[in-house]
């Protein structure tokens, strides 16, 4: 094996999102695994590298994925990321696999989050009985989270989608500007089997929904749910000695970008999700050699619906500063100029977070195998998936179709 | 035993002589933090001097929190306020929270919230913005 350059994914699964009560993480991941590598054509006899992400569970997911679908002996890595969990086990194996350690690498992504509360909010609550006493990095005599801004991860993203709107003078309502957002989301989702949620949602519902953090009600959220994703990734080289068939549904790997942000003023202070993720895009679409011009589609990361609006420019799909006018024009729905969140997006297909980095590469593939079914957006060839854990870590993989045994 | 009466809630807010935040500012590049260094996240330099921040700002995010973790009390305002230059975090307070009350560059000041006395008596002392 040689160092390489020409990485490709040949198989890629992911199980259906929602309520799993009767199944752990390990069987959920083992049925992702499973999955692709049947779609990849292979046996865990073959795989060089594993790499597994879970964040809500116990330790060693890896290994615990192991015992059940092949103990092979191979290197096993945990990863840990944030959102940014399935992404980033995807990267751990395509590493391997370009530093020319094995030609084939296996990642997985897995949660459990039905019924989970906020994500990210802090309430540990000192006991009573007590004296004031400053503790932790602000010397803090209490709990921040409510008294000092919010640590949830709804109101976190308001803020951020608002800043949006504060710094390129946003003249209309924004609560209903964001809504629109969430309602295309929705509407995409109908034509997903896969999605946790799967029903269109008028304007009115979303906004006479329960409000979570302003301008995000309920269903402008990421849904909180179970599920699982895998990808096997191969060698250009190994790929040609594999099946003509392989080798025509191996989808390429044209960009493998993982980012962390880059410190600016303030970004301590609010998360700051542009910058990392436009730098992420900036590489991403040097190291394919294509523009954003030259996509067919897009999924991002819409954990809330306003962060969907910052990526449109962050990921350069408009021109900077002109994220609201790239929505308003229709470009993002699935019949518009750049189909985004064709699956329908977190907010409805829902967010399992270590699932997700995995999952959205799986619905791009889907695309560019021309394997979509009924939201199969016509003669795709070129998509970019878009992933965020906040901290932050940003994946962007863009993914082409195989120009291999046409 | 500490004979103080007040504690602030946070140690970069100082009470005396008038409310205000202070920022601990890297020597090498200026950067501005809040919380405990080890180092410049910019520019690596390990010097730090504190400095005032103003306390008047202006709105440059926000969002209206009604869905929170337990223990914590809803609804409130979370903003991000620009203080000529340093963005602080904070609630916006004795303002109705609604979105007609709340707006985008809405011009605000500093203010101390009371948080509550220990078993000793001492009364912890919060800050968020007001508008002005
Ligand atoms: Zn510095």
């Amino acid at each position: 094996m040689s160092a390489s350059d020409d990485i490709w994914i040949l198989g890629i699964s992911m199980t259906k999102f929602g309520k799993h009560a009767d199944r752990d993480v390990v069987d959920l991941g083992a049925e992702a695994i499973t999955a692709a590598l049947a779609d990849a054509g292979i046996t865990m006899n073959d795989v060089g590298v594993f790499a597994a992400g879970n964040l809500m569970g116990s330790a060693g997911i890896a290994q615990q994925l192991q015992k059940q679908i092949g103990q092979t002996g191979i290197p096993a890595y945990n990863v840990s990321n944030a959102c940014a969990t399935g992404a980033t086990a995807l990267r751990t194996a395509i590493m391997a696999v370009k530093a020319g350690e094995t030609d084939i690498g296996l990642a997985c992504g897995v949660e459990k989050l039905a019924g989970a509360g906020l994500l990210g909010a802090g309430g540990q609550e000192k006991s009573v009985g007590h004296e004031w006493t400053p503790s932790g990095r602000y010397g803090a005599v209490g709990p921040i989270d409510g008294r000092i801004g919010t640590e949830a991860m709804p109101g976190v993203f308001a803020q951020i989608g608002m800043e949006y709107l504060h710094d390129h003078q946003y003249g209309g309502t924004a609560f209903e500007l964001f809504a629109r957002i969430s309602e295309k989301n929705h509407s995409h989702s109908t034509l997903n089997p896969l999605a946790a949620y799967s029903k269109a949602m008028p304007l009115e519902q979303i906004m006479n929904d329960i409000m979570i953090a302003y301008p995000n009600t309920r269903p402008m959220c990421s849904a909180n749910c179970d599920g699982a994703s895998a990808a096997v990734v191969v060698s250009g080289e190994k790929l040609r000695t594999l099946s003509l068939e392989q080798q025509r549904r191996a989808v390429k790997v044209s960009a493998s970008i993982l980012t962390s942000d880059p410190f600016e003023q303030a970004c301590q202070v609010l998360p700051n999700i542009n910058t990392l993720t436009r730098n992420a895009a900036e590489q991403a679409y040097e190291q394919a050699g294509v523009g954003p011009d030259d996509l067919d589609l897009v999924e991002l990361h819409d954990c809330f619906a306003t962060a969907e609006l910052v990526h449109y420019d962050n990921l350069m799909l408009c021109e900077e500063g002109g994220a609201v006018d790239f929505f308003e024009s229709g470009a993002p729905w699935r019949d518009g100029r750049m189909p985004v969140n064709v699956s329908g997006g977190l907010q409805s297909k829902g967010h399992p977070v270590s699932a997700t980095g995995i999952a959205n590469i799986w619905e791009v593939c889907q695309h560019v195998r021309g394997e979509g079914g009924p939201r199969q957006i016509e003669g795709a060839k070129v998509g970019l998936a878009h992933v965020i854990g906040l901290g932050s870590a940003c994946g962007v993989h863009i993914l082409e179709k195989s120009g291999l045994a046409a | 035993m500490s004979t103080a009466t007040t504690i602030p809630f946070v140690d970069y807010l100082v009470l005396e002589p008038e409310p205000h935040l202070i920022a601990h500012e890297c020597t090498g590049c200026g950067a501005r933090y809040f919380d405990r260094r080890n180092a410049c996240a910019g520019c690596f330099a390990t010097e730090f001097r504190d400095v005032d921040v103003a306390s008047d700002g202006i709105v440059r995010s926000f969002t209206i929190v009604t869905f929170a973790a337990p223990g914590v009390e809803v609804p409130f305002v979370a903003a991000l306020v620009d203080c000529d230059g340093t963005s602080v975090r904070g609630n916006i307070v004795n303002c109705p929270p609604d979105p007609e009350h709340v707006t985008l560059g809405m011009a605000v000041r500093l203010t101390t919230v009371a948080v509550g006395a220990d078993d000793n008596g001492v009364q912890a002392v919060n800050y968020g913005f007001e508008p002005r």
